[in-house]
């Protein structure tokens, strides 16, 4: 099935009569392996709004990303949550989409200072399991009208129902960024580097640790932006802040960008045959769980607050560092591990019952990727 | 302001459930004598009161899952209530309802400069949590005006923001966990010191949902490093369109300032009586505020004044000195006590984009010709978050209605222009009416679908939000 308008899409999800797999760009293939007829929702495409001077856009869901990060550009602006490509680390290929970037709630480095992608949507509307059209928040920055279904769309992976339409913040894209690198530290080491980097004043934008990759050693990397004076004069307090460590180098330009989009795409796990876990929890917990992972491939992000894991297949990595605050995610296994382990963290019996009564009432009839979030 | 009628068997058993809500708690944290909840029968929309029927004041979150068992147990209706500092009426009991005060749970629980969390009981009021911190070099963003008195726990119902939101969001944006109590006493732990949710947003949708959805009794905030330094900018137009366009033409060359707040020329004179901040007499001032180093502030208020130079500013003030700085902010403060001094007034909240700014200024003040009724305006530019003052006199037979109707289409004119009708204040009872402007039935059904999983019987924060006629399937349940 591809609906070519709204109005159609509706129609569709009404007179469905089994499950549906919503498809946008197909390139995050995560979650319980679902045998059931794709919806492709690639043709509600187009940016249907952008006014920079209020840093905002609107485009339907099926929009590529690329279109979106080229218009931004052109105004001088970006999605700063930074959204990862995710086709080199599960090997897809496709143009991702808006709309599957919101409904897996995808973002990158610069999360440990903007915040999420949910955090600069500002209004969705999607068709929900009854094909029923719903509209939620609007294109303003403050709205507190009635309950945010806006936040509870993101990351809710097309079980609630399928966006048709978000609008998102944008903000500019500053005049510089440099990046201080720290070769060869390991956790213990990477760990106080980021707690004295993200308490100091200096807004750092990127806090993350790429493991050995070929012959480079692992790097610790901090990342500064914003007006050019700003960046060379930040760079030297924040060397001071981290006295005796001076960076080994210091990255700009197109060799900064490369190493964030080397942080950001998980190019350190590409075409490695291993499950990659996302794991997110409090840094000082970090070490621990890096600790009770030992012999994986590790990247870490968001200061310690994201751990990466590459572990050998087809084993639930949860088991080995539990208990601890903060959740797991399968995000690369084949459709055997998917099929058996759990990819989404399992939640208290409080949260699970107050989620399964969501998706109940949002999706009666159990069609939108009925149990993909199991 | 339409009510639900009160259920007659509840109020007619009102000995016997204070008799009960006393057996699970202690004496002192029950009331029901009618001189005492007194202070409990409005908020700060101080046109609405009801006596509420009693009033509990638990310490810990046990107690509130108790006291919300017992109440659901007895269909009781319950209110929860931070401070008390809703614009909106969010805290407006009905004559059947027991309303449930977290006023005593204020105590710091846990704070982590590494993880840079400060884990605090929902009655603690926001000011007191970045003052548990700030001696550390933190603060918590967030700072709605009332923030001196408003609890947490209010700031999570109605997803509060502040004048700092443009650059660090609202509370949704640094809210990392809740301890949540269901209308059942079910106590649901949600979030904690990482990062992001796992699972369904649930964090998401209870942040800003009023009260409803079940009573937040602790909650985990972000903690943000305190900035080297800040300092503002006044600099005033001969028009608001100027001054639109100036804050349009700043954000978009890249620079975010941490505030940009906007006056017109009503809010101006009466400020200036009131605090004596030299404000000059214009139509329209803007304040902005930038943060960092000394070289870093220096170098943002030189392109913010070669950005302003462009809209021919009547004046460009920086400010020198802490004192200057003190006094620029001066005026802008005390806003609403200068405006509450010479008159009453009803405060709008709604948001439009910032390109409708213009537009929608000039249609405020011929509605105000049109109705008869003074308007000043005060906002955050910056984020497009109005604060239109409607001044009218509350001993004058007719003037509130005529206020509220003016106030109606107002934040129509805001929906109209691509807004919403509230940026922070929250729906409440004040609004509720006019959800239909903004949602249709069935965006509002989806709303409601949620509110039947967390609270089947509708009991929570009863009459707020959706309205009445659309509700009322459910409430009678």
């Amino acid at each position: 099935m591809k609906p070519q308008s709204e109005t159609e899409l509706a129609e569709m999800i009404r007179e469905a009569n089994g499950p549906l797999r919503i498809v946008g760009g197909g390139t995050r293939p995560v979650g319980r392996p679902l045998d059931c007829a794709p919806l492709d929702v690639s043709s509600l495409a187009g940016i249907t709004l952008h006014e920079p001077g209020a840093l905002t856009l609107v485009a339907k869901a099926g929009t590529p990303l690329a279109e979106v990060t080229t218009a931004l550009a052109a105004q001088g602006q970006r999605l700063a949550f930074e959204p990862s490509d995710w086709r080199e680390l599960l090997g897809t290929s496709g143009e991702p989409t808006i709309g599957g970037m919101v409904a897996a709630n995808i973002s990158g480095p610069r999360r440990v200072q903007v915040g999420a992608c949910r955090d600069a949507l500002l209004g969705v509307r999607f068709v929900d399991g009854t094909g029923t059209v719903v509209k939620n928040g609007g294109r303003v920055m403050k709205n507190v009208t009635g309950y945010d279904l806006v936040k509870l769309m993101a990351g809710s992976w097309g079980t609630l129902g399928v966006l048709t339409e978000v609008a998102l913040k944008v903000l500019p894209a500053p005049e510089a960024a440099a990046t201080l690198v720290y070769s060869g530290v390991g956790w213990a080491d990477a760990s106080q580097i980021f707690a004295k980097a993200l308490k100091s004043p200096y807004e750092i934008t990127g806090a993350a640790r790429l493991p050995e990759m070929g012959k480079l050693p692992s790097r610790a990397l901090i990342r500064l932006e914003g007006l050019a004076g700003s960046v060379e004069y930040r760079a030297g307090k924040l060397a001071e802040t981290l006295q005796g460590r001076a960076p080994e180098r210091i990255l700009r330009g197109a060799e900064n960008d490369r190493a964030w989009a080397c942080v950001r795409d998980l190019e350190a796990f590409a075409g490695a045959a291993e499950d990659v876990w996302r794991i997110s929890v409090r840094p000082t917990d970090m070490m621990g769980i890096v600790g009770r992972l030992s012999g994986a491939r590790i990247q870490l992000d968001w200061g310690g607050g994201l751990v990466w894991a590459g572990v050998p297949e087809g084993i639930d990595l949860r088991a080995g560092i539990s208990p601890f605050s903060g959740h797991a995610t399968l995000i690369r296994g084949s459709e055997e591990t998917r099929a058996k382990i759990a990819s989404f963290h399992p939640e208290s019996a409080p949260v699970a019952a107050l989620s399964a009564g969501i998706r109940a009432r949002f999706d009666p009839k159990g069609i939108l990727n009925p149990g993909l979030m199991d | 302001m339409e009510m639900p009628t009160p259920d007659q068997a509840i109020l007619r058993r009102k000995p016997a459930i204070a008799a009960k809500l006393r057996v699970i708690l202690p004496e002192d944290a029950v009331i029901d004598d009618p001189a005492e909840t007194l202070v409990y029968e409005c908020d700060a929309l101080t046109a609405y009161r009801c006596a509420p029927l009693a009033v509990v004041l638990p310490r810990t979150t046990a107690e509130v899952a108790a006291v919300l068992k017992l109440c659901h147990g007895e269909g009781v209706p319950v209110v929860p209530r931070g401070s008390g500092t809703s614009l909106a009426g969010g805290a407006l009991p009905t004559a059947d309802s027991v309303i449930l005060s977290v006023a005593r749970m204020n105590r710091v629980l846990e704070t982590n400069f590494v993880d840079r969390f400060v884990r605090v009981e929902a009655g603690r009021t926001n000011l007191s949590v970045s003052g548990a911190v700030e001696a550390d070099g933190f603060f918590y963003a967030p700072d709605p005006s009332s923030q001196l008195a408003c609890a947490i726990a209010g700031n999570i119902a109605m997803n509060s923001g502040g004048a700092h939101c443009l650059k660090y969001g609202v509370t949704t944006n640094n809210l990392l966990g809740v301890t949540l109590v269901t209308m059942d006493g079910t106590v649901v732990e949600i979030g904690g010191g990482h990062l992001d949710a796992g699972g369904l947003d649930l964090l998401g949708v209870i942040c800003g949902s009023e009260g409803q959805l079940g009573v937040v009794t602790e909650a985990t905030l972000r903690l943000l490093p305190r900035p080297e330094g800040a300092r503002p900018v006044l600099i005033a137009f001969d028009s608001s369109e100027a001054a639109g366009d100036c804050v349009s033409d700043i954000i978009c060359a890249g620079i975010l300032p941490v505030a940009v707040e906007f006056m017109d020329r009503l809010c101006i004179r009466v400020c200036e009586d009131f605090a004596q901040a030299g404000y000059p007499d214009c139509e329209a001032l803007l304040i902005i505020e930038v943060e960092g180093s000394t070289a870093e502030i220096d170098e943002q208020l030189a392109r913010i004044r070669q950005i302003a130079l462009r809209h021919r500013p009547l004046e460009f003030r920086e400010s020198r000195s802490k004192q200057e700085s003190a006094k620029i902010w001066l005026g802008r403060k005390s806003a609403f006590g200068a405006i509450g001094q010479i008159n009453d007034y009803m405060c709008l909240d709604g948001t439009i984009p910032v390109s409708a700014l213009p537009l929608v200024l000039r249609r405020i003040g011929e509605m105000s010709r049109e109705f008869g009724l003074d308007v000043a305006n005060v906002f955050h530019a910056g984020d497009g978050n109005m604060h239109p003052l409607i001044l009218f006199d509350a001993n004058k037979p007719g003037d509130l209605e005529v206020c509220e109707a003016l106030g109606a289409e107002i934040l129509k004119l805001c929906v109209e222009a691509g807004g919403c009708l509230t940026g922070e204040h929250g729906v409440g009872i004040e609004k509720r009416d006019l959800m239909n402007v903004q949602y249709d039935d069935t965006d509002m059904e989806a709303q409601m679908r949620i509110k039947d999983v967390f609270d089947p019987a509708w009991l929570l924060n009863p009459a707020k939000v959706f309205p009445l006629g659309l509700s009322a399937a459910r409430r009678a349940v």
